[in-house]
């Protein structure tokens, strides 16, 4: 691991970085004095405005390039890492296939008025992302895909219907932090709804969530922005199965 | 650009069109035999039933299941409703929608004298409607001939989505200052599946503003005013679609909105609506837009966002050929159409830019009379917001190069942000940069006659030929129409939607022999 680091331009150290932001004011040479203040309070020392244009009435538009004489340390910064291995979708269909002698259910769907069905599909339709194919492709999987727009109360009567061991839910709008509080419902209406032990496994995804957060979500895992298929199915793999039979 | 310069078969083309009217036309019967609360609610806005109770039940609806209660849905609301105004229930149809939400009103149906006066009293009422629709339509010609039109094809489309329609209208006006000749409003995303239009001014919405029959005069006076400042005249885009698209296509019609999101499939595969309750209500939002001199923009870019690009490009020709037919039937015509079509096929896959162009040339080509929707990416736009600006330049590009009529700008910060002031304003430098550097080679460029581009978009043609005829041949066990068949086995963007589930199927009644709706009657003479 290496020690503390600057931002590199084109020579070690040199802390160069670039930044673009509009200011509500004329476009004039106050107005450009007014942008260097700024990238010096950011810590940009020093600043060269390196444009600057009118944007609409009272608004200017500016670049600036920059030395930051902030040093980062890579050893503090705290990640989820993955603790799961990541497996093929024949290792995860016969892992499944060995404990649970039967397939394992997965309800996914979009919740609130979210409408962008993106992320799920890219997780769950047979076509996946990235390469990989998506949770429909596993023989051991059964893939239950509720589509955009399903309400909270819809999703738990499927997930019960359908005998869940997992619930996988996108969120792309943010908006008024709408993922959050989606989320969130969604969370306690499967806890109020289940016995703790009976839960089925869920599982959040979308480009803005922060990883971090499951717990405050209530969630047991969130997967952000580049989340594979194999990445999902390995995850729920390692918690309903390989789980499951340490505890046997 | 006109003419054939991809050698595309004219018995092809004839081909795919004949195939499109023969699936296209069971459909039509199928929306002829029904209607839906929605279409009936709209006859009476056109009526002038407007406003709400103290809830925010809009009239229209209370007085409705009030009716629909009484003597069910499948005769019209028009009969049952003007007959109880001719009983002297009240005096006029608000006073009568109170009245039957108190329980004061029993509605019956009219016979004999009883109904034909009922129905020529229903018909004057619906006809002050349209003909308030009819004027709108005239007022914006005499402004656009007064004002001046957008300057130049492609018109620039911009949208704003705050959720406050306040907001809203200081940002649309700077964004027509900025260069826009569409302003669009995005409505707030759950507002396609509400039964039901919200009234008045709204200041609260998810991913946007709620279309209300207020917000659409709000907003369309304050372009009126910029329109006015700016000399040329600023077009509004709402959005016909969902389970009101009857309701808020004759709102927009009476409050001179100028072009409508308004696609044939969209809400079945998209937002899980009933088929059924969709092709209806599909039929008579479009012939109201016919009517109120509003271009349609139909959505294919959505199949494309949801399939892969390349794969898919067919499905995009079949759903145009197939929006075409049910436009015209409508009553639409060919400059009303704005087609869709999206470039978001992956960048990273070679020569990616030549079949995006092959694919907008196709579309140029096979409907050359058409404004088209051209989307710019949005899957493939990562959150590298420099990547981004070039990607939104080729898609300007292809743009210019094959004329498209409507262009919706694409914005480097796509899923990063709502577009900051700066990205709309970078944007458009963008689009401008762009049409100034080459909106003219479009005068030059012929793509050779066997070369990449003309085989893959002949190639497209064919393939949009097979599934037309495969969607003809599909059945179910229940002798469905094809369409509806292959709507139900996930023909389309691998959603299964049979005709007998999804949102809005309780509010679809056939109609029986005494059936009478004067919007209908009106909109289908001539």
């Amino acid at each position: 691991m290496s020690g503390p680091i600057r931002p590199y331009g084109d020579t070690t150290g040199d802390g160069m970085v670039q930044l673009s932001f509009t200011l509500p004011i004329e476009h004039s040479k106050v107005a450009e004095g007014a942008a260097v203040q700024l990238a010096n309070k950011m810590g940009m020392d020093p600043a060269l405005v390196v444009h600057a244009k009118p944007m609409g009435e009272g608004f200017t538009f500016f670049v600036v390039y920059g030395r930051v004489n902030h040093l980062v340390d890579p050893s503090t910064v705290e990640v989820v890492e993955r603790d799961y291995p990541l497996l093929t979708p024949k290792e995860a269909n016969s892992a499944i296939k060995s404990a649970l002698r039967r397939r394992l259910v997965v309800v996914g769907g979009c919740i609130g008025t979210d409408a962008h069905t993106v992320g799920i599909d890219a997780i769950l339709n047979i076509k996946g992302f990235a390469g990989e194919k998506g949770l429909e492709y596993y023989r051991e999987l059964k893939v239950v895909n509720l589509g955009a727009q399903v309400s909270v109360p819809q999703l738990v009567e499927r997930a019960r219907e359908e005998k869940a061991d997992a619930v996988l839910v996108s969120q792309v709008v943010t908006q008024r932090d709408a993922h959050l509080l989606n989320t969130r419902e969604m969370s306690a209406a499967f806890r109020e709804s289940y016995p703790e032990d009976k839960r089925p496994l869920l599982v959040v995804g979308g480009p803005r969530f922060d990883e971090t957060m499951a717990g405050e979500l209530g969630v047991d895992r969130v997967f952000t922005r580049g989340t594979t298929p194999g990445e999902v199915a390995s995850y729920i793999v390692h918690r309903l199965v390989t789980d499951k039979r340490k505890a046997a | 650009m006109a003419g054939n310069h991809l050698g595309l078969p004219k018995t092809d083309v004839r081909r795919a069109r004949t195939l499109a009217r023969q699936v296209g036309r069971p459909i039509v019967k199928l929306a002829q035999q029904h209607t839906t609360v929605s279409v009936e609610r709209a006859t009476l806005r056109m009526a002038g039933l407007a406003g709400a109770d103290a809830e925010g039940t809009p009239w229209v609806n209370r007085l409705l299941d009030v009716v629909r209660a009484d003597v069910g849905l499948e005769h019209g609301v028009a009969l049952p409703v003007w007959h109880a105004l001719r009983r002297g229930h009240a005096e006029d149809l608000l006073t009568l929608a109170q009245k039957a939400s108190a329980g004061s009103v029993t509605f019956e149906l009219p016979d004999g004298k009883d109904a034909t006066a009922a129905a020529r009293d229903a018909r004057k009422a619906v006809g002050a409607g349209i003909k308030a629709i009819d004027a709108n339509r005239r007022e914006r010609e005499r402004m656009i001939k007064k004002i001046g039109d957008a300057p130049r094809k492609p018109w620039i489309y911009l949208i704003v989505a705050t959720g406050d329609i306040y907001e809203d209208i200081p940002q649309a006006q700077a964004a027509a200052r900025e260069g826009a000749d569409i302003i669009a409003v995005i409505r707030s995303t759950g507002q396609s599946l509400l039964d039901f239009v919200p009234e008045g001014a709204t200041r609260e919405g998810f991913a946007g503003t709620y279309a209300t029959q207020e917000n659409f005069r709000l907003m369309r006076a304050a372009l009126d005013e910029t329109s006015r400042e700016l000399g040329r005249y600023v077009r509004l885009t709402n959005y016909a679609s969902g389970l009101c698209m009857p309701e808020i296509a004759t709102l927009a019609g009476l409050q001179r909105l100028d072009m409508m999101l308004n696609d044939s499939m969209y809400g079945i595969l998209f937002r899980d609506i009933n088929p059924i309750r969709t092709f209806v209500d599909q039929r008579f939002s479009r012939q109201v837009h016919a009517r109120a001199g509003i271009i349609i923009n139909t959505g294919e870019d959505n199949y494309l966002t949801t399939a892969d690009a390349v794969e898919a490009a067919h499905t995009v020709t079949v759903s145009q050929l197939l929006n075409e037919y049910f436009a015209k039937e409508a009553g639409l015509e060919d400059w009303q159409l704005g087609l869709g079509h999206a470039f978001e096929i992956d960048p990273d896959i070679p020569d990616s830019f030549r079949l995006e162009l092959a694919h907008a040339m196709l579309a140029r080509e096979l409907f050359p009379d058409a404004p088209l929707k051209w989307m710019p990416p949005t899957r493939h736009m990562t959150g590298d917001v420099f990547r981004g600006y070039l990607l939104d330049g080729f898609f300007n590009l292809v743009g210019a190069l094959t004329g498209q009529g409507i262009l919706l700008v694409g914005m480097m910060t796509e899923a990063v942000v709502t577009p900051w002031l700066s990205d709309r304003d970078l944007a458009l430098q963008n689009v401008r940069y762009v049409m100034n550097a080459a909106g003219n080679l479009t005068e030059d460029f012929r793509p050779a006659p066997d070369g990449f581009i003309a085989n893959r978009a002949r190639e497209v043609l064919g393939e949009a030929i097979d599934l037309l005829q495969e969607i003809k041949d599909d059945t179910d066990s229940e002798g469905d129409a094809p369409l509806l068949a292959a709507i139900a086995d996930g023909t389309f963007g691998l959603m299964k939607r049979p005709p007998t589930g999804g949102r809005g199927l309780d509010g679809v009644a056939k109609k029986s022999s005494l059936y009478y709706n004067p919007a209908s009657e009106i909109l289908e003479e001539q």
